[in-house]
């Protein structure tokens, strides 16, 4: 029998398609339904918001961090901050470093409800998404009373943050907290273990452990691949040593360990884990003011600092270089999105073209946090 | 009847001297045509309000409740706008065959509503072949979906005429062996005569005559839905991963054309799995005034069929969508051996009991009243835990 002839089709795949979470294109090369090879094409989200640094100082930036990583705009502003107060050496007072745990943790929640829930849209499954967000908007309330912003929050100041808990937020954050475990169950009957879902994303997209530290990978797409790298544990920042807390790992329980099951299941555990750090963080606020003192006119020493935190897409590097004046003389904003973008294209080869969908959902990229 | 074409030919509408049979073809034309356009378009508008509203409660939304009382008339400002919109027809589509596809599905739709048995009267042709003729012309949906994503000239729009067609054609084999146990045990292919074989009560509907028909039944509702392009089959226009499929390029009344046909096609399912399983229009005996009877037995023929084409609504609110691969794998792999094996099962067991089997008819209702009193349940218990507010005030 003599084979078929076929013939390959390049295929443009964005930057206005639904599935690409936000403003990404690939340039897929298919034949028929399974894929060549994908190759991403970034930077159409690209608003030099790094420079920008550069003309508005440090104090002026704050605002402009939230618009980096825009579902979890509170890991920006802390990495900010956080590199602002290590160059000029500022101690952060102890119920402000809470608070900041607190409003990270929440927003970490938030930002992993979304990757559950448009893992599930994606796969085409439209209820589950409208139920993590339901649960999302009721974190966004929380966080709107915190401070007064539900997407990009600016709440953060260096030195510690803007506001602190309103009267009666606490018991308010807890009666959440309490409606949420359970939640997570719901949700994983509706859709986790639901046998097409598990097919869809078992043995799709897998990542050996070798693959994912070459590629850089961070965050839950790393743990994914059953290693243990926690920023939070292993080069702990913030109170965080205060919590006790695990980090969830990879088991490869639905099919290969690494593949988009096992990156999805992480994501659903981290959010148990973090519901359990805002629980202690909850009930061990300590008392005293949230924010330092801190010049109006911030102008710290010469030098420079590398800060890196575990936001809800992994290890987010912050280094910013200072000239002594106002203004810092280069910011540089390590993501991971970006290390993420980069292992599609090897990922991509022979998958079919419904399954890069369920690679780029798994792997959780946000655009503007790709490009910046 | 008579006496209308009569007068019609007295009015000299048609010249003056036209023939008799000509006359009546062209009123039953016309009749025809406009019970179709009464009854199907109207109901595959409403089923698109009806299911925005279920879904929108599976998903704890409140869903369209703006035009209309409980947003009913939404359907209506959706067509007026959408005819309202400019035809738009691509540059580099080819023009003809781009125009001609909805068309063509929208023929598929409308066919099988000729031997649609709405009640023991009210069917427009009761065919000896009702069932074969209802399965092969709601298989050309298939020419217009791949015309369709052919003509649009864009890749997207091809992949996604493309896994139709194998879709389809896939999955007719399955649903037509599932219709052959039916056929087996009443002998004949008419609808009203395979509702007549069955009785009112639910132990003499056929999805309960024996083991190998309620497996059949399944079977036929998964191939409908396969299809009727429906979750979790919904590959042709999958919005996340093809943009629109097939109808990517389509905009205004085109594009209502291809959703209008499926959601109507989803009362097409409810009727063939109605007709074939569930009893169709069979309503006791309780009055001797024909009219009535018909009625009684128009409102059950369409409460079951909403009840399947509700199953089919939360099926869609519920389970994400397959992949290619996994679509062929369960039709060719699972569906077509155990239809296979049911075809055989059955023609076993007519041989065994001819006149069918009471007791089981029985035993596999009463299984099939505990199944379901165990589904509601769990039903129940996440019902209550999730926005009650939605469930207590169904007016909102």
């Amino acid at each position: 029998m003599s084979t078929l002839r076929t013939e390959e089709m390049t295929l443009n795949m964005g930057p206005q398609h639904p599935s690409t979470h936000g403003v990404l294109r690939f340039v897929i090369r298919a034949d028929g339904e399974v894929m060549r090879e994908a190759v991403p094409d970034v930077g159409y989200l690209h608003r030099s918001i790094e420079k920008i640094a550069e003309k508005v100082g440090y104090h002026g930036f704050m605002p402009y961090t939230d618009r980096v990583d825009y579902v979890c705009a509170m890991f920006t502003n802390q990495g900010w901050a956080m590199a602002s107060e290590r160059l000029a050496g500022i101690e952060v007072p102890r119920r402000g470093e809470y608070c900041r745990v607190i409003a990270a943790e929440l927003n970490r929640i938030a930002s992993h409800l979304i990757s559950v829930g448009t893992m599930g849209m994606d796969i085409g499954a439209m209820t589950p998404f409208t139920h993590a967000l339901r649960e999302r908007e009721m974190i966004n309330d929380l966080i709107e009373e915190l401070c007064g912003a539900r997407l990009t929050f600016n709440y953060m100041r260096i030195g510690g943050v803007a506001w602190d808990l309103p009267p009666g937020w606490r018991e308010k954050a807890l009666a959440y907290l309490d409606h949420f475990d359970p939640i997570l169950d719901e949700y994983n009957s509706l859709i986790s273990y639901n046998k097409i879902y598990v097919e869809r994303l078992a043995n799709v997209g897998v990542i050996t452990p070798e693959e994912a530290i070459s590629y850089n990978l961070v965050g839950p797409n790393l743990r994914a691949c059953g290693i243990k790298w926690d920023l939070r544990k292993d080069i702990p920042y913030s109170v965080y040593p205060d919590f006790e807390f695990d980090v969830p790992v990879g088991e490869g329980r639905w099919g290969t360990l690494g593949d988009s099951m096992d990156r999805y299941m992480v994501r659903i555990m981290e959010m148990k884990e973090s519901s359990r750090i805002l629980r202690q963080a909850l009930q061990n606020l300590p008392s005293g003011p949230v924010l330092a003192k801190v010049p109006r006119n911030f102008k710290p020493p010469k030098g420079e600092c590398q800060v890196r935190i575990e936001s809800a897409r992994g290890d987010m590097g912050w280094y910013v270089v200072s000239d002594g004046t106002g203004y810092p003389w280069r910011v540089h904003v390590r993501t991971g999105s970006f290390a993420a973008m980069g292992i599609v294209q090897k990922l991509s080869r022979g998958l079919m073209i419904a399954d890069l969908v369920t690679l780029i959902a798994s792997l959780d990229v946000i655009a503007p946090e790709i490009d910046r | 009847m008579e006496t209308l074409i009569n007068n019609l030919i007295a009015s000299g509408l048609f010249g003056a001297k036209p023939s008799f049979d000509v006359v009546a073809a062209i009123v039953e034309f016309v009749a025809g045509a406009v019970v179709f356009l009464v009854v199907a378009m109207p109901f595959a508008g409403v089923v698109t309000w009806l299911e925005r509203r279920v879904w929108a409660r599976i998903q704890s939304r409140v869903g369209p409740n703006r035009v209309g009382p409980q947003g009913f008339l939404q359907w209506l400002a959706d067509g007026l706008k959408n005819i309202c919109k400019e035809d738009l027809i691509p540059a580099e589509a080819d023009a003809p065959l781009f125009k001609l596809a909805p068309y063509l599905v929208m023929l598929a739709f409308i066919l099988p509503w000729s031997v649609m048995p709405f009640s023991s009267s009210l069917i427009l042709a009761d065919l000896n072949v009702g069932v074969l003729f209802f399965t092969s012309v709601t298989a050309l949906t298939v020419v217009g979906v791949l015309m369709a994503g052919w003509a649009s000239n864009d890749k997207w729009s091809l992949i996604g005429g493309i896994r139709s067609a194998a879709q389809i054609v896939s999955y007719e084999i399955p649903a037509g062996l599932s219709i052959f146990p039916v056929v087996l045990m009443t002998g004949t292919l008419s609808m009203q005569g395979i509702i007549q074989a069955q009785g009112w009560a639910p132990q003499h509907w056929f999805v309960f005559a024996n083991p190998f028909t309620f497996i059949a039944a399944n079977v036929l509702f998964v191939s409908a839905l396969a299809e009727g392009n429906r979750t979790p089959f919904d590959l042709p226009e999958a919005e996340s991963e093809l943009v629109a499929g097939f109808a990517t390029e389509y905009s205004g009344m085109r594009y209502t054309f291809f959703f209008m046909a499926e959601w109507g096609n989803l009362f097409l399912i409810g009727a063939l799995m109605t007709t074939l399983f569930l009893g169709g229009w069979r309503f006791p005996h309780v009055s001797d005034n024909v009219v009535v009877m018909n009625i009684l037995e128009l409102i059950t023929f369409n409460v079951k069929v909403l009840a399947v084409v509700f199953v089919s609504m939360w099926i869609r609110g519920t389970l994400p969508r397959v992949r290619i691969d996994q679509l062929m794998t369960l039709c060719w792999k699972y569906l077509v051996p155990i239809s296979f094996a049911d075809m055989i099962g059955t023609a076993v067991w007519v041989a065994i009991w001819p006149d069918g089997n009471a007791f089981m008819g029985y035993l596999m209702f009463a299984g099939g009243l505990a199944v379901l009193a165990v589904f509601v349940r769990r039903v129940v218990y996440y019902v209550r835990r999730s926005r009650m507010e939605l469930y207590f005030r169904p007016g909102i």
